[in-house]
């Protein structure tokens, strides 16, 4: 056998440490929030609030300041100077939405750097102008996804633990007719996602889904922290990175429901001489090595993405980076451990599925 | 066993050959190779933040093409109510799909009533009002259905329009759709010179020929006394320099001719080398112009570009043949523009960019080498990782995530899906990802040897028990997927193409096709031992 980096016969009291684990993680999350709700709210990229942006790459390094000065003199709304990749060479410059034509701005900036730059030469390498009509479209649409992922995973982890699709096809029901009921009310989309949350754990609790609920918690603490995380580093909030929170909320389920598997097979065979922390506190040593090794090698790659990807794509591998380490951590010291506040779940109650039909790894 | 063995061996066989042979006309150099004619056609195209390219959201104001299909109705009413000898007086648009004109005399009210309802039941028609002269004054509103006919129709128009003219301006694979919101979503990929682009593609190239009115009094006009049917133009004058004056044209409103009867338009050079644009009428053109011509010798005939006068040169004579130039000291480029433009014909309606992605191709490229720099160091670095961790069941999992990494690709190229930036992401991630079900089937494994059980049991255990859990567990992330291809935009869609088909060819690898392999591997033998 190959060598592994955690003995398989480690034992570490994970549900004893989750008292600490729970204030270090409230705490993450209310730096984060607090973060967001200083800064008033997330910054929103232009894909979203509407805008341009211009991004230039000198043959040589230019200073900050010095860009900047050299642009004060053009008529550019709202302008931003931001460094871009490594270096001084590439910036990112944005400006808020006019009724100016790209081209114009185009132009501007051109002008302006040539005009006052004289001793390195640059080519604009992209520009993107988004007006307030197609910002706030993609705005309702990225919301819309948002919206429509909790809705289908709530729905499908709610009846995938307990094989109680019954209770599954409840959640569907009361969540898209509550929904319904709220959008008719007038309540923006946007708040219809966190109302939608609120509503599945409830449901959760009041059907006696543990598990899913569990597994909501756990998700809810890794977007939380990762939004927090890019608020705290001042990363606007754009098309990539709500496509790198999607991902996130599937991904981060998947070490979840792992553990959850094997908590589920430890209580059948060990119900009766184990007390449920017990049970737990197994089940997450059992497979703490998977847990590790799964997302460790995600980790690596999206490493890789962070420091080799290029500017593009940098914020979200850091969305990235930040959910699924969070990720990793809150599948031991969160997801498991939160199950014991819930409540030993009852006997289940058809005979253990056939080998195969049913696996926990 | 054996039997089952056999038919797997079979599927992954035909698997794998399916994905090579989608795969290598992706490659340089293959498609134009003997093998390439055995080959399927489609290959993986690069999107326009690899490629390089203009990505445009054009918004067309359909309110404006219902405004002249007014103002034209309006007309028409004059012209068909005086071939009744109605008097139709100063028909004129009001705001809300609405068009108000006098009739002359009260008593005609039935004629007209008659005609409207017969030749224009796309106007509902409210009782006319009475006014303090004796005439009668009346507002029709447009029909809602005719309005969506009207605005569905310029819509498509335009997409028309816009497409011919790309055509011509040349840009290969043109990707030009409508969008909900009378909007039209345009790639071009490769292209650079926005500026040029969108001035041909956003023109509305509305191409008017009026006469003009010399004889009014240019002082007073500046002061806005005008006689009834006239109106002020600005002409363009250009400099030697390039620069740019407008002086005003007082033109009679209603034009003579207008650009639907233009055949061809091709750019020219005069004897001073000058660029200019010649047109061509067709025949029914050519005749109008004929006889307008002969009508108002030594009058001048001004040349109106989308409301603007290009030149004004006097008739010397009657001009046959159906020949006319548009002069006005233009560049080459913009002579040969102004001809596509024309030629393609006006669109039906104002155009504005909402939205517009230029990437340049040095960034295009700088993206490729970086995200296949970032997927090489991510998949070398995870390989060299499992073949420490798990020896030789290691170096399986290493040609599986090899054998994942080319079905994503075949799938791409069969579903004809476009690789982007976020796309190359996608692929690094579910190099990171796709080893996790074997890291799961090779931590049961190790779990059951553990328990004593002989290798191929354990094996068999491991895939088992696997095989729902690993399942279950990507399904959200493929739900997460599909809800981003659905909402997503360009780029975004590609990660969501990427990312599902990187799962699922995971998914098959790890649970199928390793399977297989270790069957073939340690399924015969009585091996004690297994490298894993």
């Amino acid at each position: 056998m190959g060598f592994s980096f955690i003995r398989h016969d480690t034992n570490v009291d994970f549900v004893g440490m989750r008292h600490k684990a729970y204030v270090i993680s409230i705490a993450l999350i209310l730096v984060g929030l607090l973060s967001i709700v200083f800064k008033g709210g997330l910054t929103y990229g232009i894909d979203f609030a509407g805008g341009a942006i211009v991004q230039v790459k000198f043959d040589r390094p230019v200073a900050d300041d010095t860009l900047k000065k050299s642009l004060s003199g053009a008529s550019l709304p709202g302008l931003a100077v931001q460094r871009f990749g490594e270096g001084e060479t590439e910036y990112l410059i944005r400006m808020s939405h006019t009724d100016e034509s790209a081209e114009v701005l185009r132009a501007a900036v051109t002008e302006a750097l040539t005009a006052n730059i004289k001793d390195a030469t640059f080519v604009v390498q992209r520009l993107e102008m988004v007006g307030p009509k197609v910002g706030a479209d993609l705005k309702s649409k990225a919301v819309e996804a948002l919206y429509y992922a909790v809705l289908l995973i709530a729905i499908y982890i709610s009846g995938r633990f307990e094989r109680r699709w019954m209770a599954s096809a409840v959640m569907a029901g009361t969540l898209a007719g509550g929904m319904y009921l709220l959008g008719l009310i007038g309540v923006p989309k946007l708040w219809l996602v966190p109302f939608s949350l609120v509503l599945t754990m409830v449901l959760c609790w009041k059907l006696r889904l543990n598990f899913a609920l569990g597994a909501i918690v756990a998700l809810v603490h890794d977007v939380l922290i990762t939004l927090g995380v890019l608020s705290l580093l001042n990363k606007e909030v754009d098309l990539n990175i709500v496509a790198a929170i999607l991902t996130l909320v599937g991904y981060s389920l998947n070490d979840t429901i792992i553990v959850y598997d094997r908590i589920r097979e430890t209580l059948r065979t060990h119900r009766k001489e184990w007390t449920y922390a017990q049970i737990i506190n197994t089940s997450i040593n059992q497979t703490l090595s998977r847990t590790i090794l799964t997302g460790g090698t995600t980790l690596l790659v999206i490493l890789a993405l962070f420091v080799l990807g290029g500017g593009v794509i940098h914020d979200f591998a850091l969305t990235m980076l930040v959910g699924v380490f969070v990720g990793i951590l809150s599948s031991i010291f969160v997801a498991s451990p939160v199950l014991l506040h819930f409540g030993m779940p009852e006997e289940e109650k058809e005979p253990a599925p056939r080998v195969g039909q049913e696996g926990a790894v | 066993m054996k039997e089952g063995f056999r038919w797997r061996l079979a599927v992954v066989l035909a698997v794998l050959l399916f994905g090579a042979a989608y795969v290598l006309p992706s490659l340089p150099g293959i498609k134009s190779s003997p093998l390439g004619r055995f080959l399927p056609d489609s290959t993986i195209s690069l999107g326009l933040d690899l490629m390089g390219g203009i990505h445009l959201t054009l918004g067309v104001d359909v309110d404006k093409a219902v405004e002249n299909s007014l103002t034209q109705m309006g007309q028409d009413i004059r012209t068909m109510a005086r071939d009744k000898d109605a008097f139709v007086l100063r028909p004129r648009v009001l705001p809300g799909d609405r068009i108000e004109f006098v009739l002359a005399k009260a008593e005609q009210r039935e004629v007209l009533g008659e005609l409207l309802a017969k030749q224009f039941p796309q106007l509902s028609v409210a009782a006319p009002q009475t006014t303090d002269d004796g005439q009668l004054r009346y507002v029709a509103t447009m029909k809602p259905e005719y309005r969506k006919t009207i605005s569905d129709m310029a819509l498509e128009q335009a997409v028309k329009t816009i497409r011919n003219r790309i055509d011509q301006f040349g840009v290969a694979e043109p990707d030009i759709r409508k969008q909900q919101d009378n909007r039209i979503q345009i790639q071009l990929p490769g292209l650079h010179d926005t500026q040029r682009a969108i001035q041909i593609i956003g023109q509305t190239a509305h191409l008017e020929f009026h006469i003009v009115r010399d004889d009014v009094d240019a002082e007073k006009a500046a002061r806005g006394i005008l006689p009834p049917g006239t109106e002020v133009r600005p002409m363009i004058r250009r400099g030697a320099d390039g620069s740019q004056a407008e002086t005003p044209v007082v033109v009679d409103k209603e034009a003579v001719l207008t650009g639907e009867y233009v055949a061809d338009a091709r750019p020219g050079f005069d004897n001073f080398n000058q660029a200019y644009v010649m047109l061509t009428f067709n025949s029914r053109g050519a005749a109008m112009f004929e006889r307008i011509t002969q009508e108002n010798v030594r009058k001048r005939l001004a040349i109106v570009l989308d409301g603007k006068v290009y030149s004004a040169p006097v008739i010397q004579e009657k001009i046959g043949g159906g020949r006319a130039s548009i002069t006005g000291k233009f560049s080459t480029a913009e002579a040969q523009d102004l001809a596509i433009v024309l030629r393609a014909g006006s669109l039906p309606a104002p155009v504005s960019v909402l939205e517009e992605r230029t990437v340049g191709p040095s960034l295009g490229q700088e993206s490729i080498d970086k995200g296949i720099m970032a997927a090489v160091v991510g998949g070398v670095v995870v390989m060299l990782f499992m073949v420490v961790y798990y020896g030789m069941s290691g170096l399986i999992a290493n040609v599986m995530l090899c054998f994942t990494v080319l079905l994503i690709l075949a799938g791409m190229a069969a579903f004809g899906a476009t690789l982007t930036l976020p796309g190359l992401a996608g692929i690094v991630l579910t190099l990171g990802m796709a080893v996790d079900a074997n890291v799961l089937i090779y931590e049961r494994i190790r779990e059951e040897l553990r328990k004593g059980h002989t290798v191929l049991s354990a094996i068999n255990e491991g895939f088992d028990r696997a095989t729902l859990a690993i399942t279950d567990s990507n399904l959200t992330t493929i739900i997460a997927a599909a809800i981003l291809y659905q909402f997503g935009t360009g780029p975004v869609r590609g990660f969501a193409v990427t990312l599902s088909l990187g799962i699922i060819a995971s998914m098959f690898t790890a649970i199928f096709v390793s399977r297989v392999v270790f069957q073939a591997w340690k399924g015969g033998s009585g091996d004690k031992r297994l490298s894993i």
